[in-house]
């Protein structure tokens, strides 16, 4: 039976037979869909990638107001049209290793204080220029410097000094950190030349597509890049589209009716319609982001642990999963980690116990309100999640009151100013990026003003440890500290939700962003 | 054309040319009351009172309102309208081809809509309150009643999904043929159609049958021409000035105010350009977009009023 599963799958590779003739033959066989349909994929890939074509992606995160210039991206659009166009120093694989591109070596010294990056020989920009070891320090030096505004410059202020000799990068950081090669895949990082300090929205960088149009808030178009230097592994289509598609509702349509290939954030309420459309493929997995109420450690009345003790043991994890992820998601721990992290240890989960919460709640001497802001942009489906945290702590006789604040200002106006909001974080590669970011004392968007110097001195001890064992066990002891005594709430890590239309091959699952980590349109083909 | 006629169109004119002049302030003191200045919005949460100042005195922002005003003011009539915070680019280029698609599908909603809906009118007035007329109203009217998204979703999905006669999104482009970019706005130009299309039906038909009570249309019955003669002849020319006045108006609304038609179908248009640099808080796009709605909308609305003077014989020869 194998046998003619393997040459039936291998005929649809060959484009000999019909994906859904496969299918029904399948079926006949006696195996089930979900299975038929993996052991194609895998043929698919065995099969090779397909040439030529243009793959469209309609994407939700454009807006008019975009640029090219890898500092400012911030949204999905410029993220994925960045993947197309520009070629990283080095990438995390979608197994969660770090896999090198322009930089061929990258080696530290034994503190892990001084990092060389061998550059590699014969890349080549899309203006015919080679990349050499300056263009590579003139990114990363644009990037560390305050008027780029780069989305990198908090990492890139630990670099004190970075210089370029012969093929190699050196780069000198003020502390040791472990985790360097990660933060270097940051993916505003895209190597320009000269650094882009010329014309930083050029659209010029080494990757598998040539910037053909570029309308914010419309359209990216990219054209294939006859000399990329890896033309076996990415850049299959002859050419790629991002058409920019707010609307979600329109987003379907689009991928139902053909116009697009592929799709980003389905909403889980319509991924069980969706999954029945002929042709179309949901690709969901887990990744790092989560949703999140956050409490300011240092504000009456949350300054109180017991308050916040209280808090997180009435809300009830399951039952917010089940009605807003729809079960798209896992259960969060109130650590802003979770298993697609490297070096994640479990930690006992965290249940809704009203009673508990009670106990907690009385011994915090609190009385009266908890004012909890939320609004439909904190993430989708905050307004009901909001509501059910409500009802949920009033079993635990907590008054939550709601105040539903415009998506308008929202992240200027309330997010880490107001005291106990709704609101999502997209994640980091590594956890040392992630407390980085949001749970040291110093750090800009320290949204739940957790200000513990025994936690930075936890933070920067973990960074420059080298021996993997030692520093899990610290990455844990920090994890146990967030989780009982920070002001994050942290019910559900959700899903990426994508989507892919007929005849799109070579998708392999990321968990570091959506849209395989933002390659799916370099890296998938249509079948032909 | 006599002189009164002229001098009067002059007024007109005139008068535009001054609201225009008075929304300008408006649009600019508005954007002047908002909290926090320009350079405060472009450099966020992260701004050092340095940079801040630094900002302010390349913006010019240390200058007093009214000479900031003179100078966007005099930007604007020689056409520059600025380069936007957020992007970078000149406001000008980027308008210029939002404007240039916002027109477009207005205009071919428009070429549909208006002559639909005065010949409806006609009909409805011809068959009035039998079945026709009854079937008329009905339809125009529930197609208006219903919300834009509603009916465009109708649309995306039977057209779209479901048969797949024409694309869901209406992305237009340069490389675009003419054929192409017609089948990509039929979707929004329909729903537009049908938003617009019973104002309009209704006036005309109101405005027709008012004159259908004045003793000159008895007279033309009288004389034993036929009902459609009598309509086209005798009452329509009569009654066009607040047709014009509706047509005007939705005319109006077919540029300033498709967002949400321009949202569900993706089409590049001046709406959603506008809405995005309001959530940027990116100030000169804002008023130079304002002030180019206002601009529509006031010439639109002086057409309307030259229209309706010229048609009509009363306000051609004021006693």
């Amino acid at each position: 039976m194998s046998n003619e599963l393997d040459y039936l799958s291998r005929r649809v590779a060959a484009g000999k037979l019909s994906r859904r003739d496969f299918l029904g033959r399948a079926a006949a066989l006696g195996i089930s869909a979900p299975f038929a349909n993996s052991l194609l994929s895998s043929a698919a890939r065995a099969a090779g990638p397909v040439k030529g074509g243009t793959l469209k992606a309609g994407l939700v995160g454009g807006e008019s107001t975009n640029s090219l210039d890898p500092a400012l991206m911030m949204t999905q659009v410029p993220f994925a049209f960045g993947k197309c166009w520009g070629e990283m120093i080095v990438e995390l694989s979608p197994e969660g290793k770090l896999e090198n591109r322009i930089a061929e070596e990258i080696g530290s010294s034994k503190d892990a204080k001084v990092w060389t990056l061998k550059i590699r020989d014969g890349v080549e920009f899309h203006n015919g220029k080679t990349v050499t070891a300056d263009d590579v320090a003139a990114t990363l030096e644009r990037h560390s410097d305050e008027k780029s505004k780069s989305g990198a410059l908090g990492y890139m202020k630990g670099i004190e000094t970075i210089k370029a000799n012969g093929k190699e990068v050196v780069l000198t950081l003020k502390e040791a950190n472990a985790d360097l090669p990660y933060l270097l895949s940051d993916y505003h990082l895209i190597v320009q030349p000269n650094g882009g300090k010329d014309k930083p929205d050029a659209g010029i960088s080494a990757g598998p597509y040539v910037v053909k149009t570029n309308e914010p808030g419309v359209r990216h178009v990219g054209e294939r890049f006859a000399n990329y230097w890896q033309g076996d592994k990415m850049g299959h289509a002859d050419q790629i589209e991002v058409v920019v598609i707010n609307d979600a509702t329109a987003r379907t349509a689009a991928l139902q009716g053909g116009q697009v290939n592929m799709i980003n954030r389905v909403e889980p309420k319509i991924v069980d319609l969706i999954k029945r459309v002929p042709g179309v493929t949901i690709r969901n997995h887990a990744g790092p982001g989560h949703y999140v109420f956050i409490m300011h450690c240092n504000t009456a009345p949350f300054d109180n642990n017991d308050l916040r003790m209280a808090l997180k043991l009435a809300i009830d994890r399951e039952e917010m999963l089940n009605k807003v992820l729809r079960g798209y998601g896992s259960l969060g721990n109130d650590f802003p980690i979770n298993s697609s992290y490297p070096l994640f240890t479990e930690i006992e989960q965290r249940k809704y116990d009203p009673d508990k919460a009670k106990f907690h709640y009385k011994k915090s001497g609190h009385d009266g309100t908890v004012l909890l802001r939320t609004s439909d942009v904190a993430f989708p489906g905050a307004v009901d999640a909001s509501q059910l945290f409500q009802q949920s702590a009033a079993k635990a006789g907590i008054k939550i009151e709601l105040k539903r604040e415009p998506g308008d200002g929202y992240w200027n106006e309330v997010w880490n100013k107001q005291p106990f909001c709704a609101s999502y974080w997209g994640g980091r590669s590594t956890q040392d990026q992630m407390y980085s970011t949001a749970y040291l004392s110093s750090a800009d968007w320290n949204d739940t003003r957790f200000k513990r110097p025994d936690f930075d001195k936890m933070v920067l001890a973990a960074r420059a440890e080298l021996d993997e064992a030692k520093r899990k066990a610290m990455y844990h002891d920090m994890a146990v500290m967030v989780r009982d005594e920070g002001g994050l709430i942290l019910p559900m890590f959700n899903q990426f939700i994508d989507a892919t239309g007929a005849k799109v091959d070579g998708w392999v699952d990321d968990p570091h962003q959506e849209l395989m980590n933002g390659y799916a349109l370099a890296k998938c083909w249509l079948q032909a | 054309m006599s002189a009164p006629i002229v001098k009067l169109i002059a007024q007109r004119v005139a008068l535009g040319i001054l609201l225009l002049l008075a929304v300008s302030v408006l649009i600019f003191a508005g954007t002047q009351i908002l909290p926090g200045d320009v350079a405060q919005a472009i450099l966020g949460q992260s701004a050092t009172p340095e940079s801040l100042a630094n900002l302010r005195e390349q913006l010019g922002l240390n200058q007093p309102a009214y000479i900031r005003y003179f100078h966007w003011l005099g930007g604007v009539l020689t056409g520059d309208l600025g380069t936007a915070m957020s992007s970078g680019q000149d406001i000008a280029t980027s308008i210029k081809e939002r404007l240039w698609n916002t027109l477009f599908l207005a205009f071919w909603a428009a070429i549909v809509a208006i002559p639909l809906a005065i010949i409806l009118g006609l009909i409805a007035v011809r068959y009035r309150n039998g079945w026709i007329d009854k079937l008329i109203s009905g339809l125009a009217l529930a197609s208006t009643s219903f919300p834009e998204f509603f009916i465009g979703y109708l649309l995306v999905y039977f057209f779209a999904v479901k048969w797949q006669i024409f694309p869901a999104i209406s992305t237009v482009y340069d490389e675009m043929s003419f054929g192409e970019r017609m089948q990509a706005i039929v979707l929004p130009a329909t729903a537009l159609t049908l938003v617009v299309l019973a104002h309009m039906m209704r006036m005309t038909r109101a405005a027709i049958l008012n004159v259908m009570q004045s003793a000159y249309v008895e007279t033309a019955e009288l004389k034993g021409l036929s009902a459609f003669a009598v309509i086209r002849k005798h009452a329509f020319p009569n009654a066009i000035a607040p047709i014009i006045n509706v047509v005007m108006l939705n005319l109006a609304y077919l540029v300033v105010g498709v967002v949400v038609v321009e949202v569900i179908f993706v089409y590049p248009g001046m709406g959603q350009y506008l809405v995005d640099h309001v959530t940027k808080r990116d100030v000169p796009v804002v008023q130079a977009v304002g002030l180019i709605f206002a601009a529509v909308y006031i010439s639109l609305n002086i057409i309307a009023d030259i229209a309706a003077i010229v048609a009509n014989p009363r306000l051609r020869h004021p006693k």
